[in-house]
């Protein structure tokens, strides 16, 4: 490396120009290139790996989502296939929960009934973050106008609590399947991501590597989709996922309510709904679907914890 | 080694002016500041923080519109073009060298250098080649798959510069190159940085308010307050 007395002009050099003998650039060079190249979610993992809450929600999540997809491989007994000579029978072999008032085998139903609550949590987490961080990256990204205009709009929806405004919704609703009780969750629900998405991006887009996209000569448009959004992802995937708990305890509601998935489609909040009249009798009809809704819940509630901790070095410190 | 002496001005600004803000918070950050470079010149502009060294290569870049003034880039007028023109400009003619790097953090170094060419749709395979002379030139050719946080500042700055000349531009612009690095990786970079701007015959303009890396300049302009108070000659 040229000392400042070297580093002047040479016979015959107008201006000073170093050997590449003097610029000893690979000094510094001393970092092993042969190791695989690290991530945020590399490290994330590295983290989530060694926490014990990670897999305890990952069990849960995943027995929930086979129970959902494959509901057959935990029970060949038909849920809808009722016998009312079984009304509130006790446990038997091959009905290990026993029987509900309409004599069907609530082990089955609890089994079943994953399919619609993750359905219906699945399909509006899906819309809540896509609507949301659009709305958030465009307000927070381009500002002005866009941000007065969209900020004020979130905030009216924000204003109006998630489940009144589904009740008055869903009542009015000529069919309730699955997605029409996802669109309606999410079209309350999306304000939350919506606003971590903008203050995520408002402290992203004034990095400078988003000023070196645009010296670059890269789009707005495209600097927002390739740099901005991926390096605000962080915050977004966190709530979502604490986001479907919610919206699976959403559905769960309505649906005990009787405003929500038809009696006639098994969930748990319409198990719940049935289980009640007979709750001083037989509360392992509520009990049953009521763990599993719980533990459901649970399971994406510690999953979020999990991976806000892995993403946030700060949040692990504490 | 060849180097090329300063020959045709590439970069011409004159009389530019910037103003911030109306009325009693106005701020004018640049008045009537000139100059020109010529290709394989390298010409640092020097002064305190808030001098107007950042406003001034963002007006030669194109990165901002001055109140009044021009930039002309060889015979076309950035100031004069459309946003989607001076897109093109700084896509195709201009490469920049930040004070924290710019880098992006989700890719590679070789991504990183790699951006300029994507956007010019370079072919891949001529993509890979150009990415790989450039990380070699700057002496990172073992680091193309390390993450800019797995990188030291000083070589951080060199994928910085890899990117910015990968593109092979007219002019090169530079804001606090060696701001943030320790002064012997600073004269490291300033080094390579006087070195690639000699040897490719680019014109360069470079910010700093570091005095011992003068020493490397063809020409010094010193801004104070906005103004160009002095034109010397390294």
């Amino acid at each position: 490396m040229p000392d400042n007395a070297n580093a002047m002009p040479r016979p015959g050099q107008r201006h000073y120009v170093a050997p590449p003998e003097d610029v000893k650039v690979e000094v510094v060079d001393a970092l092993d290139a042969s190791e695989a190249p690290s991530s945020m979610w590399r490290e994330a993992w590295r983290e989530m790996r060694h926490r014990p809450l990670f897999w305890a929600s990952a069990v849960l999540i995943a027995l929930v989502v086979t129970a959902s997809v494959v509901p057959s491989l935990f029970t060949p007994v038909d849920p809808t296939s009722c016998n009312l000579d079984n009304s509130l029978g006790a446990p038997t072999s091959g009905h290990i929960f026993g029987f509900d008032k309409q004599g069907c085998d609530i082990y089955a139903r609890t089994i079943y009934g994953a399919q619609a609550s993750v359905l219906v949590g699945v399909l509006a987490t899906v819309f809540v973050t896509i609507l949301g961080t659009v709305v958030g990256a465009v307000a927070g990204y381009y500002g002005g106008w866009f941000d007065t205009i969209l900020s004020r709009i979130t905030d009216i929806f924000f204003a109006v609590p998630l489940v009144l405004a589904a009740i008055v919704i869903m009542s009015l609703a000529a069919t309730r399947t699955s997605l029409v009780v996802a669109t309606v969750l999410a079209l309350f629900g999306w304000t939350s991501i919506a606003r971590i998405t903008r203050g995520a991006v408002l402290s992203v887009k004034n990095n400078e590597f988003v000023t070196a996209a645009k010296a670059l000569g890269m789009g707005r448009g495209a600097i927002l989709v390739k740099h901005v959004l991926p390096n605000s992802s962080a915050p977004i995937i966190v709530y979502s996922t604490v986001a479907l708990g919610v919206f699976i305890v959403a559905e769960a509601t309505l649906s005990f309510l009787g405003i929500g998935l038809p009696l006639s489609t098994v969930s748990w909040g319409g198990d719940l709904n049935k289980g009640q009249v007979s709750i001083r009798v037989a509360p392992e009809i509520m009990i049953y679907p009521a763990t599993a809704l719980a533990l459901t819940v649970l399971g994406f509630i510690m999953l979020g914890d999990v991976v806000r901790d892995a993403l946030d070095p700060k949040a692990r410190k504490r | 080694m060849t180097t090329t002496a300063p020959t045709r001005t590439v970069l011409r600004a004159r009389s530019l002016s910037r103003v911030f803000g109306t009325g009693a918070g106005e701020v004018r950050a640049l008045s009537d500041a000139s100059l020109e470079v010529a290709a394989g010149e390298l010409l640092v502009v020097r002064g305190p923080s808030g001098s107007g060294k950042t406003t001034l290569l963002n007006l030669l870049g194109g990165l901002d519109r001055p109140t009044s003034g021009s930039v002309w880039l060889g015979d076309s007028e950035l100031t004069a073009l459309g946003e989607k023109a001076v897109l093109t400009a700084r896509r195709e003619r201009i490469g920049y060298v930040f004070q924290s790097f710019g880098l992006v953090p989700v890719l590679s170094a070789a991504e990183n250098v790699e951006v300029p060419l994507r956007l010019r749709r370079t072919p891949p395979a001529e993509r890979a080649d150009r990415v790989a002379a450039a990380l070699a030139a700057v002496g990172l050719a073992g680091h193309a798959k390390q993450r800019p946080y797995e990188l030291s500042g000083g070589q951080q700055q060199r994928v910085g510069i890899a990117r910015a000349l990968v593109a092979e531009p007219e002019v090169l612009l530079a804001d606090e190159p060696t701001g943030q690095l320790d002064s012997g990786t600073a004269a490291v970079v300033m080094d390579l940085l006087a070195r690639v701007v000699h040897e490719r015959g680019v014109a360069a303009v470079v910010s700093t308010h570091d005095p011992e890396l003068m020493a490397r300049a063809d020409r010094v302009v010193e801004l104070h307050d906005g103004q160009v108070v002095d034109r010397g000659n390294g």
